[in-house]
């Protein structure tokens, strides 16, 4: 970690308006949780459907995408990153730092409000902590994984978004094996061996979607180090 | 050196340019050469290879399904299983609606947030061009290309109709009504993400925002509504909730208009409410076109 690209990355991520437009997203997430409240009677079933619909499948992969892209993209897309890559500063030491600010940013402005939502929907305090673990879960492999897509390659809102519209959502529930390869499917799987019994099915195993988690992070974190080693700037068509 | 006769002579530069006294381009060619050249930016035509995959993979994408339940319609049909269309016109869009979103999020930010970031703005008004024209035609570009990505689908799933025999006055009704809405759905699409792209120069950031506007407004109504319309038993309630997102609030139209079945939990609830959603939905274009015109006026030439 390095103390200086970190308070730098946070500045260009959540600086001035940026930080707002997150907050209201994060903001609205809490909203549609007291808007549900004050028009249905909601058991706690009902709760983790909406979770799982609004926080699992758009709300977090929008999110991590937004950050994951955010840590990096602007420095490459205007070139600046080359006074970065020039400081005798390890490759790997400037993703993590990058990692921490967009997992920072996924704790504060995504999973608590994806628990506080949960609380205000009425569930028991177990379904909350289920809910959080899957939520930081799914937002820390979005933000590794799409900051490992910005470096590969100039075009990673468009596939991140294509993997999360399209395959996560479209392909997934007509193709069962693609669950698979669906971080929101380890997520689901994490909150379901928290959460009581019952309430969240997954298609992952549980021993699967640890492994793929934990397994999946590290090796994309150290995979993005050893791309950043050899980065190539091209300009824009 | 000789001079030509008649040449002035007391010039000591003059390499021979001449100016040009023809006819000039008028307003309304210019505003239709951007329309057309912008129209061809969004779906990557004269530009490089990489730019189709988006534009072209979301149009096969669209239209690989339409073929399928054509030929299936048709298959169907010769076995006497099926005397009407699978999948309703009217539901196309929003089935496909992840595709539809994918492609305007990567079309308006390339219509116009590439001209803000490289300052093309002052070269296009340096003509005959009031920015006005500008927002016109970068509209109508991005309204026509998503109306040519829903309707071509559209098409194949009537002429397949069609070839499976089943009942052309029917079907004949049915597809208009669909295209009339794909319309509507075009028009919101693309003046809401024309609107968005347009407060941000970087191409990413406005891909992100258009996504997250059109996917998670979407995700979030027809969740509610699943909600309000089995636990509460409330389906008026439901109803009203889909005038929220771009995509519940054009298929709310076409719910009351041609009586088709909602594509989420409820539609419009009375008439009264139909009406309300129609002109949401014209309002919404008109806002948009009028927020538009103002946020061109402030761009800096």
């Amino acid at each position: 970690m390095n103390r200086t690209i970190v308070r730098l990355t946070a500045q260009g991520m959540l600086g001035g308006r940026r930080l707002w437009l997150l907050g209201a997203l994060a903001l609205l997430l809490v909203v549609i949780a007291v808007a549900t409240r004050l028009l249905a009677p909601v058991s706690e079933a009902d709760a983790a459907a909406l979770l799982r619909a609004v926080a699992f499948s758009t709300f977090l992969p929008l999110f991590g995408l937004i950050v994951g892209t955010g840590a990096i993209a602007p420095e490459i897309d205007d070139g600046s990153i080359v006074h970065l890559l020039a400081k005798p500063v390890s490759r790997h030491t400037i993703v993590q730092s990058k990692l921490l600010v967009a997992v920072g940013a996924v704790v504060a402005l995504a999973v608590v409000p994806t628990m506080l939502a949960a609380a205000v929907l009425g569930a028991g305090p177990r379904t909350v902590l289920a809910f959080g673990a899957g939520a930081l879960a799914a937002g820390a492999v979005y933000s590794v994984l799409f900051l490992l897509l910005t470096i590969v390659t100039r075009h990673a809102v468009i596939i991140g978004l294509v993997y999360a519209l399209i395959w996560e959502s479209l392909v997934g529930s007509f193709v069962p094996g693609a669950r698979n390869l669906s971080v929101q499917q380890w997520a689901l799987s994490v909150t379901e061996s928290i959460a009581p019994s019952g309430l969240v099915t997954a298609d992952v195993g549980l021993g699967l979607a640890y492994g793929l988690i934990v397994g999946g992070f590290v090796a994309a974190t150290w995979y993005a180090g050893s791309r950043l080693n050899a980065l190539t700037l091209t300009s824009e068509e | 050196m000789s001079h030509a006769d008649g040449s002035p002579t007391g010039v000591i530069h003059n390499i021979g340019y001449r100016g040009y006294d023809g006819e000039r381009l008028t307003r309304r060619a210019i505003t239709l050469g951007l329309y057309t050249h912008s129209l061809r930016g969004a779906f990557g035509l004269g530009r490089a290879a990489r730019s189709k995959v988006v534009p072209i993979g979301m149009f096969v994408v669209l239209l690989l399904p339409a073929v399928v339940l054509a030929v299936v319609a048709v298959v169907g049909a010769n076995m006497g299983q099926l005397d009407a269309p699978v999948v309703p016109y009217t539901r196309y869009a929003m089935i496909m609606q992840a595709a539809l979103a994918i492609f305007v999020a990567v079309a308006a930010p390339q219509a116009v947030s590439l001209d803000l970031r490289f300052h093309s703005l002052p070269l296009y008004l340096a003509r005959p061009l009031e920015r006005v024209d500008y927002v016109r035609a970068k509209l109508a570009a991005m309204t026509t290309a998503v109306l040519i990505l829903l309707a071509v689908p559209l098409v194949v799933l009537y002429l397949g109709s069609l070839a499976a025999g089943f009942d052309a006055g029917r079907e004949s009704v049915d597809v208009a009504q669909a295209l009339l809405g794909a319309v509507l759905f075009s028009a919101v699409l693309a003046s809401l993400s024309v609107l968005i792209a347009s407060f941000t120069s970087r191409r990413g950031f406005g891909i992100a925002a258009i996504v997250t506007v059109l996917a998670l407004s979407y995700s979030i109504v027809s969740s509610l509504q699943g909600v309000v319309a089995f636990d509460a038993d409330n389906s008026a309630a439901a109803g009203w909730i889909g005038l929220f997102s771009p995509m519940t609030l054009v298929d709310g139209v076409q719910v009351w208009a041609f009586g088709v079945t909602a594509s989420t939990p409820a539609g419009p609830p009375s008439d009264l409410a139909g009406l309300v959603f129609l002109v949401v939905t014209l309002g919404v274009v008109a806002l948009t076109y009028w927020a538009l015109t103002r946020r061109y006026r402030k761009v800096k030439v």
